[in-house]
């Protein structure tokens, strides 16, 4: 058998996935970043996008993240996520009024402070959109 | 001597106040456990999140230029206060005490020429401190956790704080709450937030070999400036979700303890009633009786 890496995936609230898995492709804020086992240990923060973890060749889960923080050693790979849905729950009418009460508030924020929040607020939501998106075909 | 009517009375009015605090604690315990096993999910994000943070701590030690959430502003001036209370009472000691610790805390403070901010969550709490402290409220928060804590909440308060620190509203931050040890027993907690002590990693074999290794993507400066904040709300999380835990715990001993209360009150309330009914019984008896002898 080939060899796995442990992942574990952490939302604030609980734990969400521990599981040894043989790839698992992560976000990054500077790009994706596929991690194996033997990896260089790092650490970096995450984008709102999708985490795909791969088993025997295939993509077997796709999650999607608000961003956050992985942390990548020679044998584990943790992310600390904000928030984590699996892409297959994901609801298409719930990211849609979520995209447009982000757009929204981006347009009513005001002070420097409260249109940053809600810009990073309307990232995740187009983030979420994409990855809906090019998840649709599968099913 | 209360009449018999009296005493069935207040034996009716204790045994529907049996029925409430018995019921109530039947609640608090259903919502212990859902507090508790809350508490405990959130806990794999803290430790892995400590793990990373003293990582990067650790190797930021020593530099300047670390972000000011981790050294501070250099100053001890100004102190802000997060006491976390619950909204509702009836459940012992709880808020209590927390106030208790509070005000001692607060006047500690005061006689070493320091100024105090506060900032509480909870109702109770509030309605406690304003009295002698409600000048020093910046912020008041009130139905936090109802139907559990939500990681949102924690931040809703964790943006205030920061939003005021970066503001130079405080030098120092510290949140109070109960810590969660069992249904019984609580712990009024004291933690230091701002600046934040850097956890002493304590790191099995295989971190040791690869905690100067770390690759940072981007900068060191760049991750902890983002992490920093991050932690700080998972801190108050984490401390709300105690001090709800707590709180139910707390509930559901105090109710405990009123339905026992109750029951012995109930007993000693049923012999009286009964004694005196036996007396009345007796009196009208003998009445009878030399009523029918005299004539």
């Amino acid at each position: 058998m080939a060899e796995k890496v442990e992942f574990e995936l952490v939302s604030p609230e609980r734990l969400l996935v521990s599981e040894p898995v043989e790839m698992v492709v992560v976000p990054g804020t500077e790009g994706d970043f596929g991690a194996l086992p033997h990896h260089a240990p790092m650490i970096t923060t995450v984008r709102p996008g999708v985490i795909d973890i791969y088993q025997d060749g295939k993509v077997t889960d796709r999650i999607f993240v608000a961003g956050g923080f992985a942390e990548v050693t020679e044998t584990r790979v943790t992310v600390l996520a904000e928030e984590a849905t699996k892409v297959a729950e994901l609801d298409p009418a719930e990211v849609n009024s979520r995209l447009k009460a982000a757009e929204q508030s981006v347009e009513e924020a005001d002070g420097d402070a409260a249109r940053n929040e809600a810009r990073r607020g309307l990232l995740v939501a187009q983030a979420m959109r994409v990855a809906l998106d090019a998840a649709l075909p599968l099913h | 001597m209360p009449s018999l009517k009296d005493l069935r009375l207040r034996i009716t009015s204790v045994k529907s106040t049996r029925k409430i605090t018995s019921a109530m604690k039947m609640v608090a315990a259903s919502k212990l456990r859902r507090a508790q096993s809350a508490a405990e999910q959130a806990r794999p994000y803290a430790v892995r999140m400590e793990r990373m943070l003293g990582n990067l701590a650790g190797s930021m030690a020593g530099q300047s230029g670390a972000p000011r959430l981790l050294a501070g502003t250099g100053r001890d001036d100004v102190h802000l206060l997060v006491v976390i209370t619950s909204d509702r009472g009836l459940c012992g000691g709880f808020n209590g005490s927390i106030v208790r610790s509070t005000r001692l805390l607060v006047s500690d403070l005061q006689r070493a020429g320091k100024t105090v901010k506060l900032v509480t969550v909870g109702r109770k709490g509030r309605d406690q401190l304003k009295r002698d402290l409600g000048r020093l409220f910046i912020e008041t928060y009130e139905g936090i956790g109802r139907k559990g804590v939500s990681f949102a909440e924690a931040n809703d308060i964790t943006a205030k704080i920061a939003a005021l620190f970066d503001a130079g509203e405080f030098d120092v931050c510290t949140v109070i709450y109960n810590r969660f040890k069992s249904a019984i027993s609580q712990e009024v907690t004291r933690q230091q937030l701002v600046p934040f002590p850097v956890p002493e990693v304590t790191a099995g074999a295989e971190e040791q070999a690869t905690k100067a290794l770390y690759e940072y993507e981007p900068s060191e400066e760049a991750i902890l400036a983002d992490l920093l904040p991050r932690n700080l709300a998972v801190q108050i999380f984490r401390a709300l979700l105690e001090s709800s835990a707590s709180e139910q715990g707390a509930r559901m001993t105090a109710m405990d303890n009123a339905t026992r209360n109750a029951g012995d009150m109930l007993n000693a309330l049923t012999i009286r009633y009964n004694r005196s009914r036996q007396a009345q019984i007796t009196k009208e008896l003998i009445e009878i009786i030399s009523g029918a002898e005299a004539l």
